[in-house]
């Protein structure tokens, strides 16, 4: 009980507000967020959020596992788009490493990464408008979801937690027809988004829902450390993928979406159009696949192939050398950063020297962007915070770690 | 892209805008600066860090108006012990520069740097909460992702990673 008390808490300033508590186990929160509202009538007079529910202290089991032990972590933080967990740490470890990353492992990197975009954006878009009221929307999201889960398993043999990027490379050759269903997907998706489009865009309730409502301006999203659609829906043109390429994102041709208004609505624009330009970019990356090898040239790093294990004696004893002890890594740091779908993901890796790292600290794109929510409700009304929750698309694995 | 041994003479990083600005402004302010795999750590005193942020956010030729994280890593047993760090990002520019300050285990503060960027707020009290660090002129320090009676700092490393039991 005592812990009880000690939760945050609000005071009310006036006599005629009250003190409403929304979540952790509410619908709308997309998780365990607990929201404590200061409440004047229907209107939002203050807002705290309180987080911590899923506070797992991935950062310290990280300190305990060699480097390669942390890939399948990163994959638990942010649950939708594991594959930009994934690829972040990866590419952090790389860059500690100076590990040269051969073509092929490069693009299909990108081409899963705009998979995984695409799926956290289908499942934002299908939640936000369930929120909002509108079913249908939900179950059409889903049901593009599946194709991509399943391309998902097909490479990593796993649907969600697919761990599929590792330290020098990928964890295995994509299974034959791998490319063909996924150019299917390519080439069926964009209609699949007009459908979207149909049910949403131009429907007088979603816009009433949505547009004016929870307005954010730029220089506020700036300072507030907003990034990804919710920074762009306010007007400011940044993505990292273009301005600061990694992966070797700068072969590849693709819009920046972004909106001047600042509301759920120029988010809900930035994600739809970002759907459509992920999709231009699997169909890039499936065009110009490189051939040859997908994993770097670095034996102490990678582990073999079973074949060459079974007739070469360094093989063998690389591997084992790998699993037991793992590799050491030049000391040092490095700040990675990757556009993942809500925003700047960061991996801060630190180095000693040990073949374990010494300190691995996860910028979550949602822990920024929940400090926007308080500015976007305060004096507006009880309903325009369920809109407000779903349009920064918050994952709390993520901001709870 | 075998790796290049780091640059850690002041000399030879003076071209860097955001070092020259400092130096320009304080040289007392700037401990050490290191380049290394391609990306710049500026060792700043602590009494100085809240007046570097700023005239590194209002900087007109580069400006740093982005906060993108604030961090901590434990160095038990050296003294100083922690270092806190502040990634940085110019929005304008596409550059990144890191900050560093180095405290004391005793009984480790800094200035927060909350009132300059909003940003910081939940950032500083998670480094609060971990590790411990206080962060003076915080608007709201308390504990964010450990509940509020929970004893210690997770992510000292003289916290076992099991927890005690």
């Amino acid at each position: 009980m005592a812990h009880l008390m000690q939760t945050p808490v609000l005071e009310p300033i006036e006599d005629r507000t009250m003190i409403l508590n929304m979540g952790p186990q509410h619908p709308s929160t997309h998780g365990v967020l607990r929201l404590i509202l200061e409440i004047d009538g229907e209107t939002v007079v203050r807002m705290m959020p309180d987080i911590g529910y899923l506070h797992t202290g991935i950062e310290k089991t990280c300190e305990a596992k060699f480097y390669q032990q942390v890939v399948p972590l990163t994959d638990r933080i942010d649950y939708l788009c594991p594959l930009t967990n994934n690829l972040c740490y990866c590419l952090a470890v790389e860059k500690l490493l100076g590990l040269e990353i051969p073509p092929k492992a490069q693009w299909m990197r990108v081409l899963l990464n705009e998979l995984t975009r695409i799926n956290s954006h289908l499942v934002w878009l299908g939640t936000h408008a369930l929120d909002i009221g509108a079913m249908s929307v939900f179950l059409y999201c889903f049901r593009e979801r599946e194709d991509i889960l399943r391309l998902f398993e097909m490479v990593s043999g796993q649907r969600m937690m697919t761990s599929y990027f590792r330290i020098g490379g990928l964890a295995l050759e994509p299974p034959i027809g791998f490319f063909e269903r996924a150019r299917d997907f390519a080439d069926g998706f964009p209609s699949k988004v007009d459908e979207y489009e149909n049910l949403l865009t131009g429907n007088p309730i979603w816009m009433m829902r949505t547009k004016g409502v929870a307005k954010i301006t730029a220089e506020d999203a700036v300072a507030l450390g907003a990034s990804g659609p919710t920074l762009r829906g306010s007007g400011v043109d940044f993505d990292l993928r273009r301005d600061m390429p990694y992966s070797s994102y700068e072969k590849f041709k693709f819009k920046v979406p972004t909106s001047l208004d600042g509301d759920v609505f120029a988010r809900y624009m930035c994600r739809v159009q970002e759907l459509r330009e992920s999709t231009a970019i699997v169909r890039q990356a499936l065009d110009g696949m490189p051939e040859g090898a997908i994993k770097a040239d670095a034996p102490h790093v990678v582990l073999p192939d079973r074949e060459k294990m079974k007739t070469q004696m360094e093989a063998l004893i690389y591997h084992f050398k790998i699993i037991t002890e793992g590799f050491a890594v030049p000391a040092g740091e490095v700040y990675q950063a990757v556009e993942s779908p809500r925003g700047e993901m960061g991996y801060y890796v630190v180095s000693d020297g040990t073949a374990k790292p010494y300190r691995v600290h996860m910028r979550a794109a949602c822990l920024a962007n929940l400090q926007t929510l308080p500015t976007m409700c305060e004096g507006r009304l009880i309903a325009d915070v369920v809109a407000a929750i779903g349009s920064i698309d918050i994952v709390l694995g993520e901001i709870d770690r | 892209m075998p790796l290049q041994p780091a640059i850690t003479d002041l000399e030879q990083l003076r071209s860097h805008p955001a070092i020259a600005k400092l130096l320009a402004w304080n040289p007392a302010a700037v401990e050490e600066a290191r380049f290394d795999r391609d990306e710049i750590s500026i060792y700043i005193n602590r009494d100085f860090i809240h007046q570097v942020c700023v005239l590194l956010r209002d900087n007109p030729e580069c400006p740093f108006n982005f906060l993108s994280d604030v961090s901590c890593v434990d160095w038990l047993p050296q003294e100083p012990r922690f270092e806190v760090i502040y990634h940085l990002l110019s929005i304008s520019r596409k550059e990144r520069v890191r900050l560093k300050v180095r405290l004391d285990g005793g009984s480790p503060a800094v200035d927060s740097v909350s009132s300059i960027w909003p940003a910081a707020n939940y950032f500083e009290r998670e480094v609060y909460d971990l590790f411990g660090v206080r962060f003076i002129g915080h608007p709201y320090l308390r504990r964010l992702l450990m509940p509020e009676d929970w004893e210690g700092h997770p992510l000292r490393k003289d916290y076992p990673v099991e927890g005690y039991r």
